[in-house]
């Protein structure tokens, strides 16, 4: 996804004279040497200076251009947060605030390095989009509508590398603002976002083995929530699940929870995420995973 | 009631830079943003005047002296940033005297129907960053002088900083940044008045100091003035050098020009009751004539 990101945005940047990449000292590699090569003067990195990577995205887009903020998501969003708040929310310019391997993907590196609340810190801020794409092939569509349609602030949630394609035989496109049906079930919903979705189809591939007829869906817009969207499949499907690599509160879990309550929805409603602890665990982003709970195994013996 | 008092020619200044800068008629226009800040403060009891009297010179130098002014529209071609949110009044009153804002904007200043809050927003006429938040103007200005360049378009970035806003990291972040960018169309102003909300700044937080040589070591070119002297203001932006982002140290009086109002803490944010503001007019009339 990492990748991909890179190349949709060296691809952007040839497009379109607007385009920027600010950085906070993050280790050049794939298409952003490119990007930095080619377009030197539109590759901004502050060194290790978060906040200053948001002020001067800021300031560039005050004067017209369409800039990115990438680095790791602890860090492009938490060190900076009211830089994002004031300089990009409040007055409401187009700046995508890219986090890189949010949730605990970087298990082994620690606490500091993950962000399991960085959707619900980013979805409390009035004016901000928060967009979490499932695969590459969702990153590359959802990177053009940052630099080309968006009118405000975006945090975006990315993976790290070697996601596998989810996307390439989804029964709807992606259209920003509306979840995005992967494959279309009858008995049960699966809605999740980000690279969780991989494991949204493994958990389906089980179901579907007992006879259980599933949708999956990817909530690649977090903020604003599809809710017509969301009230149609809790309307459509006997049970609807949510499965994030998320805190258990402030991400889309509570968001279809409100919903449901809002609308009486009388379907069966789960929702799987992390635990609300900083869980120390230096194993793989499996194992992590594992200790906090959320894996294809414990949301099955919970489902069946 | 500023209109009603000056002249046509200094209220309607359209006209673009460099153009002389007329001292007398700066600190004839100083002495009535003073007046005017006093007048508001009877309307609404809620403005920052003291760190707004020691910035008046500083403000009324960039907009009249040095700002390149697009005349057609009434907003600005070069960029002032008011980092210094808490002394939006004294940016208002300027930008009221430019016809920039009108009577009535500062008639409703903090009032649920009006434009003006105590800090700027951005998108009010004149204002082009929301500050308040202290140490943002920077980042911003960095952002712009960088993207100015970029557009190749002929422009200047004016920023004006608290002392106190110094203490804030991000400010060092940003100088490093500005030089390292070598953005030669940066200018900043340092509102040294020496004191912050909890006190005098010299003995609060004595390794603060000193500023010069910290901001040098950053890689700008900085000066020091007396920041009531819009003569030396004017000449030290314009003769400076200019290979690098440039700093200008403006030292100055918290609540200058009312003897109860100077070096006071508790003026950071009091307004005065009546028997204060009409003492206070009289004092500032008195220093006007004496000189």
């Amino acid at each position: 996804m990492r990748n991909r990101f890179a190349d949709t945005v060296y691809q952007l940047g040839l497009e379109d004279q607007r385009v920027c990449v600010v950085v906070a000292d993050i280790s050049p590699a794939g298409s952003i040497v490119r990007f930095q090569r080619e377009f030197p003067e539109r590759f901004i990195n502050c060194g290790v200076a978060e906040a200053t990577m948001i002020g001067i995205a800021a300031g560039l887009a005050m004067r017209g251009l369409r800039p990115f903020c990438y680095s790791i998501a602890t860090f492009s969003l938490y060190r900076p947060f009211e830089m994002v708040r004031v300089d990009l929310c409040y007055q409401n310019l187009p700046v995508t605030v890219v986090g890189m391997g949010a949730g605990v993907i970087y298990s082994n590196l620690g606490g500091t390095h993950h962000a399991m609340e960085d959707i619900a810190v980013a979805s409390a801020i009035p004016n901000m989009t928060v967009l979490a794409p499932c695969d590459p092939e969702e990153m590359g569509l959802a990177t053009r509508w940052c630099a080309t349609e968006s009118a405000g602030p975006v945090y975006m949630r990315l993976g790290k590398i070697g996601e596998a394609n989810l996307t390439a035989n989804a029964v709807a496109p992606f259209v920003p603002g509306k979840i995005r049906y992967l494959q279309r079930g009858s008995d049960v919903a699966i809605l999740s976002y980000g690279i969780t979705v991989a494991m949204a189809f493994e958990i389906s591939h089980n179901l579907m083995a007992k006879g259980i007829s599933v949708s999956v869906l990817s909530c690649h817009t977090i903020k604003p929530l599809d809710k017509e969207g969301i009230l149609q499949i809790l309307h459509s499907h006997k049970r609807v699940v949510v499965l994030e690599e998320h805190v258990p509160h402030g991400g889309l879990g509570s968001r279809v929870k409100e919903i449901a309550w809002d609308a009486r929805a009388d379907c069966q409603l789960q929702s799987f995420s992390l635990k609300d602890e900083f869980i120390v665990c230096y194993g793989s982003h499996e194992e992590l995973l594992c200790a906090h709970g959320l894996t294809v195994k414990s949301v099955l013996e919970k489902l069946l | 009631m500023i209109k009603d008092i000056l002249p046509m020619s200094i209220i309607a200044e359209g006209s673009r830079v460099p153009h002389k800068f007329d001292i007398a008629a700066s600190r004839l226009r100083c002495l009535n943003y003073r007046k005017r800040i006093l007048e508001v403060s009877q309307q609404v009891a809620a403005l920052h005047i003291g760190g707004a009297f020691s910035a008046l010179e500083m403000i009324d130098c960039i907009y009249h002296g040095l700002m390149n002014r697009d005349s057609n529209n009434g907003s600005s071609f070069d960029t002032f940033i008011l980092s210094k949110g808490h002394a939006g009044i004294a940016q208002y009153v300027v930008l009221e005297n430019l016809g920039i804002l009108s009577r009535t904007d500062l008639d409703l200043y903090c009032k649920p129907n009006g434009i003006l809050g105590c800090h700027p927003d951005f998108g009010v006429p004149g204002i082009e960053a929301s500050t308040g938040s202290l140490a943002h103007g920077l980042g911003l200005s960095v952002g712009m002088a960088h993207a100015d360049r970029l557009l190749k378009a002929d422009r200047k970035i004016y920023l004006l900083m608290s002392d106190g806003e110094l203490q804030e990291g991000s400010v060092w972040e940003s100088m490093m940044m500005g030089a390292n960018l070598g953005l030669k169309n940066l200018v900043a102003f340092l509102d040294h008045n020496g004191f912050q909300s909890s006190g005098r700044t010299r003995d609060n937080h004595p390794k603060f100091y000193p500023i010069r040589e910290k901001v040098e070591a950053f890689g700008w070119e900085c000066l020091e003035v007396n920041g009531h002297d819009t003569d030396a203001i004017y000449r030290a932006v314009l003769n400076r050098k200019g290979d690098s982002p440039f700093l200008l140290i403006c030292n100055t009086v918290k609540g200058r020009g009312v003897s109860y109002m100077e070096d006071e803490p508790i003026w950071h944010f009091r307004s005065p009751n009546f028997e204060e503001y009409e003492q206070a007019l009289k004092e500032l009339e008195k220093k006007y004539n004496e000189k």
